[in-house]
């Protein structure tokens, strides 16, 4: 198991990650509430993080170690089309800005810990509920999955074969998780983020160095890609629209997701999370330049097995081996963060919205934390047991569905902050239509995001999520005009104030 | 009515067809690159100025 690695490299790895285990493991008493035994405290830190943190938060919880891994990866590839990850990750913020701190608010003023909480309180109906909570669970899953293939990529760069690394990894992440719940996360993504930066900026500042500059790398690319047939530096006509609606669709449907909603309800205040919006895109700067290292493949003229490769094998070119250690640590520790905060928010809308509910609806503060525990638990090792079970491309394939599944869920969580006009009824039939067109689209596509339209003038893909959300909400529309006409029963729209 | 701005990184980056070309070049990065990278801090600044009105609203 130890044949080729580096020692210096390990060295430097195994000392950060112990660091970030010990800080896991303290987090449990960083800003020591009363008690941890209760949701609020194990699965929203208490709703207290303020600006700092939060920023640490969401940034080291939305930008993962698979993005760091795969959108240079994409770029390596493709060229152009894989930067769509840029537009995608400015206009996700303006979004946040408008709408977050309504949904904030909202959440704090009732006690909402999950999407499934807010939903229920805008319309009374168990079976949205159901179906917005489900949907963030089936969406985390793959996604945590993911995270464990960003980790499994550093932990194969470092020289070290075999499953038992990532295991451990996994179970010492579980572990402090269960003990300190999204207190860990937080204080662990101030490491995560700060060694990321210093990755990247390093990488950015003495890559170009050695390789002849920016616009040697880009020449180099650009030819790259001539000699492969395919790519370019420039978009191709026929991908123009895909890249626009692949940002825009992305963009929905990011904050959408358990993970990223917990680091907004963790916020302490509306406030908080407007100035994260306007400090957030700190985060794409650097994913923008990251981007580039794929550019910085080619110029380096690396020869990969894999494009997931592009990343790990540019450090162990260019830099000494401690530093390579560093960054494929910066990776490691990266899946860390997300993939907790992904297990608390699904952990959290199972136990609310699923226990609670149809199981145990007495259950106590503590009996719930107790539940979202031991969710967390199970969901960490289904992941894990997904990784080593079945093809990585099952993993990916269900990611991209869970992007379309999510960004169903959008009308639900969304209007009711701003309309009181659609029914819960009208809503769930326009979620259950978006998803299993979606899901048929993307089927009948061969699991590729992109739908052709014919528009009379030859066929324009679309990014197949945008296409179900559309559905989702023609259908959600037209069903709300048909029931509006028998009386309706509703919870009045309570939080549309 | 200053809230309009935070509309201004949409249309900005989905007129993907204005900023699909190669020149002008700035440091030696595309004009595709540079315009999508140079929308970051002008969204912060945008949303920095919507900020400031809405502030007090709380």
């Amino acid at each position: 198991m130890l044949t080729d690695v580096d020692s210096a490299a390990f060295a430097v790895f195994l000392a950060l990650f112990i660091l970030v285990t010990g800080m896991g493991f303290v987090a449990s008493r960083w800003r020591k509430p009363e008690t941890l035994a209760h949701l609020d405290e194990w699965g929203l830190g208490g709703r207290k993080f303020g600006t700092w943190i939060t920023w640490f938060l969401v940034g080291g919880d939305f930008y993962t170690a698979y993005t760091v891994i795969a959108v240079p990866a994409l770029v390596y590839a493709v060229g152009a089309y894989g930067f769509f990850a840029l537009p995608y990750t400015i206009i996700v913020y303006p979004f946040v800005f408008a709408v977050m701190p309504v949904l904030w608010k909202v959440a704090k003023e009732r006690g909402y810990v999950t999407a499934g909480d807010v939903v229920r309180g805008a319309y009374g109906s168990r079976g949205l509920e159901l179906a917005v909570a489900a949907t963030g669970v089936l969406a985390t899953m793959p996604y945590i999955a993911l995270q464990l293939i960003g980790m499994e990529v550093a932990i194969k760069a470092l020289g070290l074969h075999g499953e038992v690394p990532l295991v451990l990894a996994f179970l010492v992440l579980a572990l402090y998780t269960y003990s300190s719940g999204l207190r860990a996360p937080a204080l662990i993504a101030f490491v995560k983020d700060i060694m990321i930066y210093i990755v990247v900026i390093a990488a950015i500042a003495i890559v170009p160095s050695k390789l002849g500059g920016y616009g040697a790398i880009f020449t180099a690319a650009d030819a790259a890609f001539a000699a492969k047939g395919s790519g370019g530096i420039l978009l191709s006509p026929a991908q123009i629209v895909p890249y626009a609606s692949l940002a825009l669709g992305s963009a929905l449907a990011a904050f959408m997701y358990p993970h990223t909603l917990t680091g907004i309800f963790a916020s302490s205040g509306g406030n908080t999370i407007r100035k994260n919006a306007m400090l957030l895109p700190a985060y794409t700067l650097l994913l923008g330049l990251l981007a580039l290292l794929g550019y910085m493949g080619h110029a380096a003229g690396l020869k990969l097995a894999s494009n997931n490769d592009v990343v790990p094998e540019l450090f162990k070119t260019l830099f000494p081996s401690w530093f390579a250690g560093f960054a494929f640590a910066a990776i490691a520790i990266g899946a860390l963060v997300p993939a907790a905060v992904m297990s608390i928010g699904a952990a959290n809308l199972f136990t609310r919205n699923f226990w609670k509910v149809w199981v145990d609806p007495k259950v106590t503060p503590a009996g719930e934390a107790k539940v979202a525990k031991i969710t967390s638990m199970l969901v960490k090792v289904g992941a894990l047991l997904a990784i080593l079970l079945m093809p990585t491309q099952f993993a990916l394939d269900l990611q991209l569905l869970g992007g379309l599944w999510i960004l169903q869920t959008l009308p639900a969580l969304v209007f009711g902050l701003y309309l009181n006009w659609f029914s819960s009824t009208a809503l769930l039939a326009g979620w259950a239509v978006g998803l299993a067109g979606g899901s048929w689209l993307a089927w009948s596509d061969g699991l590729k995001p992109l739908h052709g339209i014919d528009f009379g003038a030859g066929k324009v893909a679309i990014y197949t999520g945008l296409l179900a959300l559309a559905l989702n909400i023609v259908v959600a529309v037209v069903v709300n005009l048909v029931v509006k006409r028998v009386p309706q029963q509703r919870l009045s729209g309570e939080a549309a104030e | 009515m200053v809230r309009l701005l935070l509309l201004l990184p949409f249309i900005g980056l989905m007129i993907v067809p204005f900023y699909n070309i190669r020149e002008p070049h700035l440091f030696g990065f595309p004009f595709f690159y540079w315009y999508q990278l140079a929308w970051v801090p002008l969204t912060s600044l945008l949303t920095y100025i919507v900020y400031r009105s809405v502030r007090r609203a709380d």
